[in-house]
């Protein structure tokens, strides 16, 4: 960590600490977001970390986008994952916008006046997002939406949304990427999940019926959908990496404390040589994780993305997060199961991190057909 | 199991009978309010299952350990909140008066349990006394014909619900001075103080009981002052046994989950069945469950044949809790946003089932009682 991540940081903490913590147990109580929460972040400025200064980013690097999800997932793992989301479709922007989309879209996203939402996922077209549904049919001017999205991070929040719609035939080909605004006519929010974790992040139905989208609105061109969804998924699977390693991170702080102060028989029942080696595996993994996404984040900032990094820097992470989380509510015992001690909402948050943006079973799916591309390539 | 009496067998169909009638279809409701399935429960006081196994002279069912765990296996599957109060109901209090009260205690406190009538818990961890559960401080003191207590119970089950309470107490200056107490509800200084809210469970209330000068008559005191450790001794087994029941059910119903819906789910133009790495889940998944629903069942089996072996409740205890938390998560993950979701009962099962990791002797503490049991020669240097 240089000097100016560990002030950027430090501050950020700050931040976290009287401004979100103090409402994570009530609001995940009550699935309640709070959009002050979110602006006082861009206020920080790291709701659009990567993007170039001329957009109103901060133009950062990746590694610096790491360091600043895993402090913001220490306090609250729904809250990083918004801003990751947001930060994903400003990058989409950035790379596949025209000038002028560039110029309308980014400014209020980086600044976090408002969210951003990317929209894929169907009921039936998950893991295997090719087979989607919804449709987007050419008229005058524009396209007609129609169809239903399914778990949509943001969805009811977000202003900005990139939607997956299908303009051509059948598979991934046929697949274009739309911007579509919050008050569209014809757009409307369906029914909110109700979820395990991630309570304070809004996870909603997106159905649009006959909604118009004027032709300036389309990315690149028909057909390219794909080609823009992939486009942010390297750096998505980077940015869950992040959060998880902060999800782990926090729940092992609240084990090492508690399992300091907490005695029974007699003594701390850290000195219980079970519990030190539980916490000495709990740290390892934490800190394996955590290197595993900063080399995912490098190779982001060199300019030659490693997709298999991204991968397992995903799939490693992700499980240490469950796993810690769960470990620290063990640790805690009684108490960590309650809602006095903030564990348990961490092991629920940490359980979806397994599953969005690609299953830890995709994940390894796409580091095996790396490998194999790799040695096919040396035999 | 092939072993099972033609009666435990009966029992097993007349309770998945119930449960998948009586429990399954509410306990996503009272899992999102925190609330408490009172009417299922006094449902299982009309069935005779209250009492499984109390004594048969004062309405108990008289069965073993392997009927009880036939219980809890068959509503863990459907509700395991609910069952987890059944648990706290019949065998930490129920079984426990009935095991150490005397004729006359039974005779008062039994019938109007068993009905359904009268909900029981147990009070034996304290907020600063949890896995060194021996260590508690709630004081009774000798006070004209009977005993004043003063002190703290934390996580208790059923707290609020509760008309009777087995209650453990200090007595003395000794580590092993504990002596065991009925308490009624009305008793004047005795209060429910607070309503405790879980990642799980949450159709099982939890509270922390509160005991202020609380006078209790002399013939509620059960056996003589300093018998607590006996009393806890004697059914520690058939305790950590039926917890473990429960999380036979939750595997076995998340099991069941997966295969459906490895079935449903297309992706890719195939079911998820075809998927290789969907087949190792599942194979898995019944692997482990069929080895440990044997484990479970061959430990009750000796159980209610004499071999009351306190280290194998305790692996009992240690490895059913544990399989059923890493099966329930991975049901999730087959399930993908679905799993998740509140959609599909996994996600609950999972958030119910951790506290089977923790109660009634967390892991760390079976893994302390099987090593002290193993070593206790090697330990003598």
């Amino acid at each position: 960590m240089n000097d100016f991540q560990k002030e950027l940081c430090t501050s950020l903490r700050r931040f976290c600490e009287s401004s979100i913590e103090p409402h994570m147990e009530h609001d995940d109580h009550e699935g309640k977001f709070r959009m002050e929460i979110f602006q006082g972040l861009g206020d920080y400025g790291v709701t659009g970390v990567t993007l170039p200064e001329e957009f109103g980013g901060a133009g950062l690097s990746y590694l610096d986008y790491a360091y600043v999800l895993e402090e913001i997932a220490k306090a609250s793992v729904p809250y990083a994952v918004t801003v990751s989301v947001s930060g994903m479709v400003q990058t989409i922007l950035k790379e596949f916008g025209n000038n002028s989309q560039k110029q309308k879209y980014l400014p209020a996203l980086t600044s976090g006046k408002e969210i951003g939402a990317f929209a894929l996922s169907e009921s039936h077209a998950g893991s295997d997002a090719g087979g989607l549904k919804t449709t987007a049919k050419k008229v005058d001017g524009g396209y007609l939406l129609n169809g239903t999205k399914m778990w949509i991070t943001s969805g009811g929040i977000a202003s900005t949304y990139i939607v997956m719609a299908r303009t051509g035939g059948e598979g991934a080909k046929g697949v274009s990427a739309f911007i579509v605004k919050d008050g569209s006519e014809g757009f409307s929010f369906g029914k909110a999940e109700r979820k395990m974790g991630w309570k304070t992040s809004p996870t909603r139905e997106l159905v649009f019926e006959n909604c118009f989208i004027p032709t300036e609105n389309l990315l690149m061109e028909e057909g390219q959908g794909f080609k823009v969804a992939m486009g942010g998924l390297d750096r998505g699977r980077m940015a869950i990496g992040a959060i998880s390693v902060g999800c782990a991170q926090r729940t092992l702080d609240e084990a090492i404390k508690y399992s300091l102060t907490r005695k029974q028989f007699d003594q701390a029942i850290f000195d219980f040589q079970g519990l030190q080696f539980m916490i000495s595996d709990m740290a390892t993994e934490t800190m394996s994780a955590r290197l595993l996404v900063h080399a995912a984040a490098a190779s982001i900032d060199s300019g030659k993305t490693n997709s298999k990094l991204c991968s397992m820097a995903k799939l490693k992470a992700s499980d240490v997060a469950m796993e810690v989380t769960t470990n620290a509510v063990q640790v805690l015992g009684g108490v960590g199961y309650t809602s006095e001690y903030p564990v348990e909402r961490f092991m629920r948050d940490a359980k979806v991190l397994q599953i969005v943006e690609g299953t830890n079973q995709i994940q390894r799916v796409v580091i095996a057909r790396h490998l194999k591309k790799e040695y096919e390539h040396h035999a | 199991m092939w072993f099972f009496t033609p009666e435990e067998k009966d029992l097993q169909k007349v309770c998945r009978d119930f449960a998948q009638k009586e429990l399954a279809p509410f306990a996503e409701k009272h899992d999102n309010e925190e609330s408490f399935n009172l009417k299922a429960f006094k449902h299982m006081g009309e069935l005779g299952l209250l009492g499984i196994t109390a004594d048969p002279d004062h309405g108990g069912s008289g069965m073993g350990a392997t009927a009880a765990t036939i219980v809890m296996e068959e509503f863990g599957k459907a509700c395991a909140g609910s069952t987890l109060s059944f648990l706290a109901h019949s065998i930490l209090c129920v079984n426990n008066l009935s095991s150490n009260g005397s004729a006359e205690q039974k005779e008062k406190y039994l019938p109007k349990l068993i009905s359904g009538e009268h909900v029981g818990c147990m009070g034996m961890s304290e907020p600063e006394f949890g896995s060194d559960a021996v260590g508690m401080q709630c004081k009774a003191t000798r006070e004209g014909d009977g005993y004043s207590i003063t002190g703290n119970k934390m996580w208790i089950t059923n707290a609020q619900y509760a008309d009777i309470v087995y209650l453990y107490t200090r007595t003395g200056p000794g580590k092993k001075d504990l002596t065991t107490f009925i308490v009624e509800k009305d008793t004047p200084g005795f209060s429910v103080s607070k309503e405790i809210h879980k990642m799980g469970m949450r159709s099982s209330p939890t509270g922390e009981l509160s005991f202020q000068k609380c006078k209790v008559p002399l013939k509620n005191r059960i056996g003589e002052e300093g018998d607590s450790m006996v009393h806890m001794m004697k059914n520690l087994e058939i305790e950590r046994i039926t917890i473990s029941g429960i999380s036979m059910g939750i595997a076995e119903a998340c099991l069941a989950q997966c295969i459906k819906y490895a079935g449903e789910r297309k992706q890719f133009g195939k079911n998820l069945a075809h998927f290789q790495m969907i087949q190792k889940m599942i194979a898995e998944m019944y692997a482990e469950t069929q080895a440990m629903r044997r484990l479970l069942y061959t430990v009750c089996y000796e159980y209610d044949n004499g071999n009351k072996s306190n280290n194998l409740a305790s692996a009992v205890k240690l490895q059913l809790p544990k399989m059923a938390t890493r099966i329930a998560l991975d049901a999730i993950q087959l399930h993908g946003g679905y799993g998740y979701s509140r959609e599909f009962p996994l996600e609950r099962m999972m958030r119910d089932n951790k506290l089977n990791e923790i109660g009634a002797g967390t892991n760390e503490v079976m893994i302390m009682i099987i090593a002290k049991n193993l070593l206790r020669d090697a330990l003598r240097d």
